[in-house]
């Protein structure tokens, strides 16, 4: 910092506003009402309290109990499921629930960061699906169809996965750039292309379909030799996907913080007039974008295809592809944000089961999980439920926090 | 600023690039590589009052035939093209039903076509997706992008079946999911004029929710007791008296459930409103240029909000003509996808609602196509049928519309000063 | 119909752009409103329209205070406005256009579209405006959309009739028909408000003159008036527009175009076989109004825009060909100051640092392997934002939110520190304050005396004369005529008509 700039003196008052008024809380209070969403369906759907309201002005206490018993349950399960199972017999079963939140939040986690791309492009992705699907295509045609050695079979289907679905992701770009084709419109039309192209691999023995099918559109597993390593020893299920979901957050990262490579997608994000006008090829970017894009979700097909020992089938993408487009949302397609979005739906599709055993529906789950990013989407609206003041733009937070991180810091 | 508006670009070679690929695709596999085998078209089904006698004709020939009239259609939308002149839409529309005629003469050798059978299916399972794009029509004519139609179908159906079954009465039923289906949509309204909120997220997110709601109370609340809570049965078959005795025609549209009426009837009142009246004209003003119409007195957030709600009343219905018009019964996610077909509808048929249902019925056609060709023939690939409308989709919105317009404030929230 | 505005004050949150202005334009008389861009004119006249709230403040209509909540209301009390943007709908009629808002219907809302046809035709009859109602807008030249939005105001019965920057997009010739337009309509007992920033236009047609600076009135002129008056009270000091200026030296050709031909958005052919030539040390001028190819002429220079199939070619240092991409125009060395720096030349999101790496992404000093050197760009930000002078607190400002000529700095300050051999600067001074243009001006003119080539384009024709060693001037996609930068005014202005010399 240099020595003219005049230090201000830290205002508490206007550093509090901006706090208050930026996104992390916004998107905090987007979760709880979401959970609150989640719990009000969760009541209204519950048979005591049904039954209780109707004497409510008698005994209001006993419906405002059931109310309280539901949601405690639901959420309750929840935890127990997702997180930490105290009631377990042993440690492990104690943590499997953690572990299990880890295992589906990977997928979650690289799709997600495939969506984000896409929008910090300003390119809306809903393809997911397709080119999911794709990334297993190729990535069971390596695992069940190929004999290569141990890792380098686990290397090749891997790749294999990100470059099958890459290149979908790609082909709209391609489409997009050249004759102006909306993405919305060629992802989701190329979603149900791939899926009916998937169900012909998987109905004939001579392509995909698995030897012990019947008539059945199922496939062979993947080889030993190409199936993700467990992590923690054969008694849980967690495997190298998670990681290489970690590992795709920092490659996101560093590619659209650092690199310059990010530093065209954004500028071509926000304004690509602007960006055509410097030199930048918008439309070779918009194929770069979605081929990246896609890579990403490829990591995720990867993780699908590669990590069951049962085979795949049409409904091994799990939904992920859609999924992927509410937690690049909830993450504001940052790679910080990204990783807790998907950790915190991950959770969720770990928790469903337990849910279930409570006598409710785990698709409660998807209604939460609809509400919070429907409160996101809408800023005002959180504003305006809690009074929050209007977006700050003072500096502030900047000048707060180059105080506390220079403080001991050489001068 | 010359006042001469000569183009100085030439009309583009792509359709007639597309429709010769095509063409020659009929001719070659359909027609001269085509079935030796008979086909039979039966005109008539052995109940109805006038009988005529079934077509008969070799599935090769038919190709052939077929193949030769494409290739003229070809060379008359290329004709077009080389003086300059915008492809016909009509010309495309009539090159698609003879490429499904050879189609179905294919996959039908040997056979016997009940050819109002499968008009009058494709009809029925159009019209869904039919009253899906025209709530998207009248929300996208006013500028609003609307990708929850696949939840207002959805929340439609599940209204429909429920409350039917509870009070008895299909009447009742069909307004509640109109009227519910219409409040999904005013929330997608409020987020897009209000908190000026992306319309495609918010779209995205309303499908999520609605696949939630209805999965969450159709397992809390209908599976324990279905027949008490998810047995509405169908609505009757209206048949009108005279025109419903017409051969092909009377058993196809004359003879159906009151939502297929409905639905062909707001398809026409729907054109009219859109092009004939001061509501349509106000209404395309705000999708085309929102502030000017705001400087002529034309209150935009108002106009957007009640034209996307309104058609949410029509998405509503589409919703129960999956339920009580024609399977009888809700089930999860049931409108599998139908929602997002209804938005490819709107954009192939250029967000009119005349184009918007012929598109509509090229897919309740290749539906009704796959199931038949699945029975018939075990033999074709039903697979590679499911995707031939979403491949001609994805054709027309490279090839065919490309160039054409979608409102120019489609999707682009309208921030007052 | 007399209209009063009293105490007039609207903010912007810390921006004052109207501050209690006052204003009294009595009937049937053709009032202007002087002013630069960006002095608050727009800003009240849509406060007038009700398309803005004022936060203080009151208007009367013959006396009596009226509110507007929206353009509906000032239409209703009888006013009616013409965009500088025009308000209509390009896919439209220009009989559906006129109907919008108070449509002329027969039963059940049904469009009376023969109603609409007669009223167009009644009004442009009657002042002689040759509309065809059936024609699409979009196919319409400028100068009779311009028509066709004053037959909107008058088919409602507008008393007032509000004319925002008329006359930017017309010609000469065109200007001189609104002109006769707008006395027809006063005699007919319409009040008029003119607004614009051109002298000799105010001094031809205006009855009363109020001239506003950074918001408020700063006095009242009669139409008498001397320009050099009403032009230092427009911009608070006598405007010396003088460069001081070494005598040019010319170098090699670096800039060679041969019968270039170029298309618009909408498929017409805007720039028409035109050929010139830019040497090094010089600067050349394309004067023109707005509107004439000058924006399409300059796309296809840096490569933006394609050129037709049947024209020639465009030549810079030896790099040629139809479809030179941008990024190998730039790096042959030309700088480009687009004329609409917040659409093209900026990303407003972006930090001043970034956007003065915009074009420099692929090459050192910005980036190391392929990540971006991050002490470097901070470094080259630091002193950039000092050399130019740009008014910031920090570099990591997001563009956005600089002023104009703020904004303009930090893109002369990429495109200047550039090896660049040519410059082409679009509009470089529009919605600048008047400090920073003195401050452009003196960076062009040092670029030309370092022996770079430099093509201006403007229409300010001031502007053009205080910097040009070359003026070429361009009416309807071809060049009128090049001339030395001594040619007078007037010769000036009739070239601009399309008179050759």
């Amino acid at each position: 910092m240099s020595e003219s700039v005049k230090k201000e003196p830290i205002n508490w008052n206007s550093a509090m506003k901006e706090i208050l008024s930026g996104s992390v809380t916004r998107t905090l209070l987007s979760v709880i009402l979401g959970f609150a969403v989640g719990a009000f369906f969760m009541i209204i759907s519950n048979r005591e309290f049904l039954q209780n309201i109707g004497y409510f002005f008698a005994d209001p206490l006993a419906s405002l109990r059931a109310a309280g018993d539901v949601v405690s349950s639901g959420y309750g399960a929840l935890f127990k499921g997702a997180v930490y199972n105290a009631s377990a017999a042993t440690f492990d079963g104690a943590i499997r629930p953690l572990t299990e939140t880890l295992r589906l939040a990977g997928p979650l986690i690289a799709a997600g960061l495939g969506i984000g791309l896409g929008f910090r492009v300003g390119l809306f992705n809903i393809g997911g699906t397709g080119q999911l699907v794709s990334g297993i295509i190729w990535a069971t045609f390596v695992a069940t169809r190929m004999e290569l050695p141990p890792v380098i079979h686990l290397v090749v289907a891997i790749l294999a996965a990100i470059i099958g679905s890459a290149i979908v992701g790609a082909f709209v770009g391609f489409l997009k750039a050249r004759t102006g084709a909306n993405e919305v419109i060629t992802t989701i039309m190329l979603n149900y292309v791939i899926i009916s192209f998937f169900n012909y691999l998987l109905l004939d023995n001579n392509l995909l379909q698995g030897a012990t099918a019947g008539g059945y559109t199922k496939s062979d597993p993947a080889a030993e030799t190409a199936r993700l390593p467990a992590l923690l020893g054969e008694s849980f299920a967690l495997n190298l996907g998670f990681v290489l979901a970690i590992v795709a957050v920092v490659l996101y990262w560093w590619l659209m913080e650092r690199s310059t490579i990010g530093f065209r997608l954004r500028a071509v994000g926000f304004n690509a007039s602007a960006a055509k006008t410097a030199g930048i090829n918008v439309n070779a970017t918009y194929v770069l974008a979605l081929g990246l894009s896609a890579a990403f979700v490829g990591l995720a097909a990867a993780n699908q295809a590669l990590s069951s020992t049962g085979g795949v089938t049409p409904t091994s993408h799990a939904g992920i592809g859609f999924d992927a487009i509410t937690v690049a949302l909830l993450g504001g397609s940052s790679a910080p944000g990204v990783l807790l979005a998907g950790l915190l739906f991950g959770a969720f599709k770990a928790g469903a089961s337990a849910i279930q055993i409570e006598g409710i529906s785990p698709d409660v789950l998807l209604i939460v999980q609809g509400a919070i990013v429907l409160f996101i989407a809408a800023p005002p609206l959180i504003r305006a439920i809690f009074r929050l003041p209007p977006p700050q733009t003072t500096n502030m937070l900047t000048a707060l926090k180059s105080n506390l991180f220079s403080r001991g810091a050489k001068r | 600023m010359s006042a001469e508006t000569k183009k100085e670009v030439r009309e583009s070679w792509k359709t007639p690039a597309v429709m010769g690929v095509l063409s020659a695709t009929v001719l070659v596999f359909f027609g001269i590589l085509g079935k030796p085998e008979a086909v039979s078209f039966e005109l008539t089904g052995v109940r109805e009052v006038v009988q005529l006698p079934n077509i008969e004709v070799g599935s090769g020939l038919l190709g052939t035939f077929a193949g030769i009239a494409l290739v003229v259609i070809t060379a008359l939308v290329a004709w077009q093209v080389s003086q300059n002149k915008r492809a016909s839409i009509w010309f495309s529309m009539l090159f698609g039903a003879i490429a499904l005629v050879a189609l179905l003469g294919w996959l039908a050798a040997g056979n016997v076509v009940p050819v109002a059978f499968i008009l009058g299916s494709a009809l029925v399972l159009a019209v869904p997706i039919m009253l899906g794009a025209m709530g998207g029509i009248m929300s996208e004519r006013v500028g609003v992008v609307n990708i929850a139609i696949e939840g207002q179908l959805l929340t439609g159906a599940f209204m429909a079946a429920v409350i039917s079954t509870i009070t008895g009465n299909q009447l009742l039923g069909i307004v509640s999911a109109m009227i519910t289906a219409a409040l999904f949509s005013a929330v997608l309204a409020v987020f897009a004029v209000r908190f000026l909120a992306q319309q495609i997220i918010v779209g995205v997110v309303l499908n999520v929710l609605a696949i939630g709601i209805t999965n969450f109370l159709y397992q809390q609340w209908v599976t324990e007791d279905e027949s008490a809570t998810n047995s509405p049965g169908t609505l009757p078959i209206i048949s009108i008296p005279v025109l419903g005795d017409i051969p092909i025609i009377g058993p196809v549209l004359f003879q159906n459930r009151i939502t297929v009426f409905l639905a062909i009837g707001i398809v026409i009142v729907l054109w009219f409103i859109l092009f004939k009246t001061k509501l349509g004209l106000r209404a395309r003003a705000v999708g085309e240029n929102p502030l000017a119409a705001d400087t002529v007195g034309i209150n935009v957030g108002r106009t957007r909000f009640w034209w996307v709600t309104l058609g949410g009343l029509l998405a509503g219905l589409g919703g129960a003509a999956l339920t009580i018009g024609s399977s009888g019964s809700f089930g999860r996610e049931m409108s599998g996808g139908l929602g997002f077909i209804a938005l490819a509808v709107v954009i192939l048929g250029r967000w009119h609602p005349g184009y918007a249902t012929a598109a509509a019925l090229l897919f309740g056609f290749s539906i009704i196509l796959r199931i038949w060709a699945g029975q018939v023939s075990p033999g074709i690939p039903t697979n590679f049928i499911t995707m031939v409308p979403y491949l001609v989709t994805l054709i027309a919105v490279v090839g065919f519309v490309g160039r054409s317009r979608p409102p120019a404030a489609d999707g682009i929230p309208y921030v007052k000063g | 119909m007399k209209l009063e505005l009293k105490g007039i004050t609207k903010r912007f949150g810390t921006l004052v752009a109207n501050d209690s202005i006052n204003l009294v334009v009595e009937p049937g008389q053709i009032h202007s409103l002087l002013g630069e861009n960006g002095a608050g004119k727009s800003t009240l006249m849509n406060v007038l329209y009700g398309l803005y709230k004022a936060d203080e403040g009151q208007i009367l209509l013959d006396g009596k205070p009226v509110n507007f909540s929206g353009p509906g209301d000032a239409m209703a009390a009888g006013i009616g406005m013409v965009h500088q943007h025009f308000m209509l709908i390009p896919v439209f009629t220009v009989a559906e256009n006129v109907a919008l808002g108070h449509e002329p219907t027969k039963k059940l809302g049904v469009l009376d579209l023969d109603a609409a046809r007669a009223m167009v035709n009644k009004i442009s009859d009657r002042f002689g405006f040759d509309v065809d109602p059936d024609a699409l807008v979009e196919d319409l030249p400028v100068g009779v959309q311009q028509r066709v939005e004053i037959i909107k105001s008058l088919a409602r019965d507008a008393k007032v009739l509000v004319l925002d920057e008329p006359t930017a997009v017309l010609t000469p010739q065109e200007t001189d028909e609104l002109m006769e337009i707008m006395r027809g309509l006063a005699k007919s007992g319409t009040s008029i408000v003119f607004i614009t920033h051109k002298l000799r236009e105010v001094k031809a047609v205006a009855d009363k003159i109020t001239v506003i600076r950074q918001g408020r009135v700063v006095g009242e002129a009669e139409p008498s008036a001397e320009t050099a008056e009403l032009a230092s009270m427009m911009v608070g000091r006598s405007v010396g527009l003088t460069v001081s200026k070494k005598a040019a030296n010319f170098g090699k050709v670096v800039l060679k175009l041969d019968r270039v031909s170029v298309l618009d958005d909408r498929d017409q052919r805007a720039v028409n076989e035109v050929s010139f030539e830019v040497r090094a040390g010089e600067i050349l001028a394309i004067a023109g109004v707005q509107g004439n190819g000058q924006t399409e002429l300059a796309e296809a220079i840096i490569g933006l825009r394609g050129l037709q199939s049947d024209s020639g070619e465009i030549s810079i240092s030896g790099l040629s060909g139809k479809n030179r991409s941008v990024r190998s125009v730039l790096e042959k060395g030309v700088g480009y100051v687009p004329e609409d720096r917040q659409k093209n030349g900026l990303v407003s999101e972006f930090s001043i640092a970034e956007n003065l790496m915009l074009n420099g992404s692929f090459t050192k000093p910005f980036t190391k392997g392929l990540g971006i050197d991050f002490a470097t760009r901070t470094e080259i930000a630091e002193k950039r934002v000092k050399e130019f002078d740009v008014r910031t607190t920090s570099s990591k400002t997001p563009a956005g939110k600089l002023s104009g000529g703020n904004q303009q700095k930090v893109v002369l300050a990429r495109e200047l520190s550039r090896e660049v051999e040519l410059l082409v600067v679009s509009q470089p001074t529009r919605g600048v304050d008047v400090g920073s243009i003195e401050f452009i001006h003196e960076r062009l003119v040092e670029q030309r005396n370092n022996g770079k080539a430099v093509l201006l384009i403007s229409t300010e024709l001031d502007e053009v004369m205080a910097l040009a060693d070359r003026i070429a001037v361009m009416y309807r996609g071809k060049i009128v005529g090049i001339v030395d930068a001594q040619t007078d005014r007037a010769k000036l202005g009739q070239m601009m008509a399309g008179v050759a010399v």
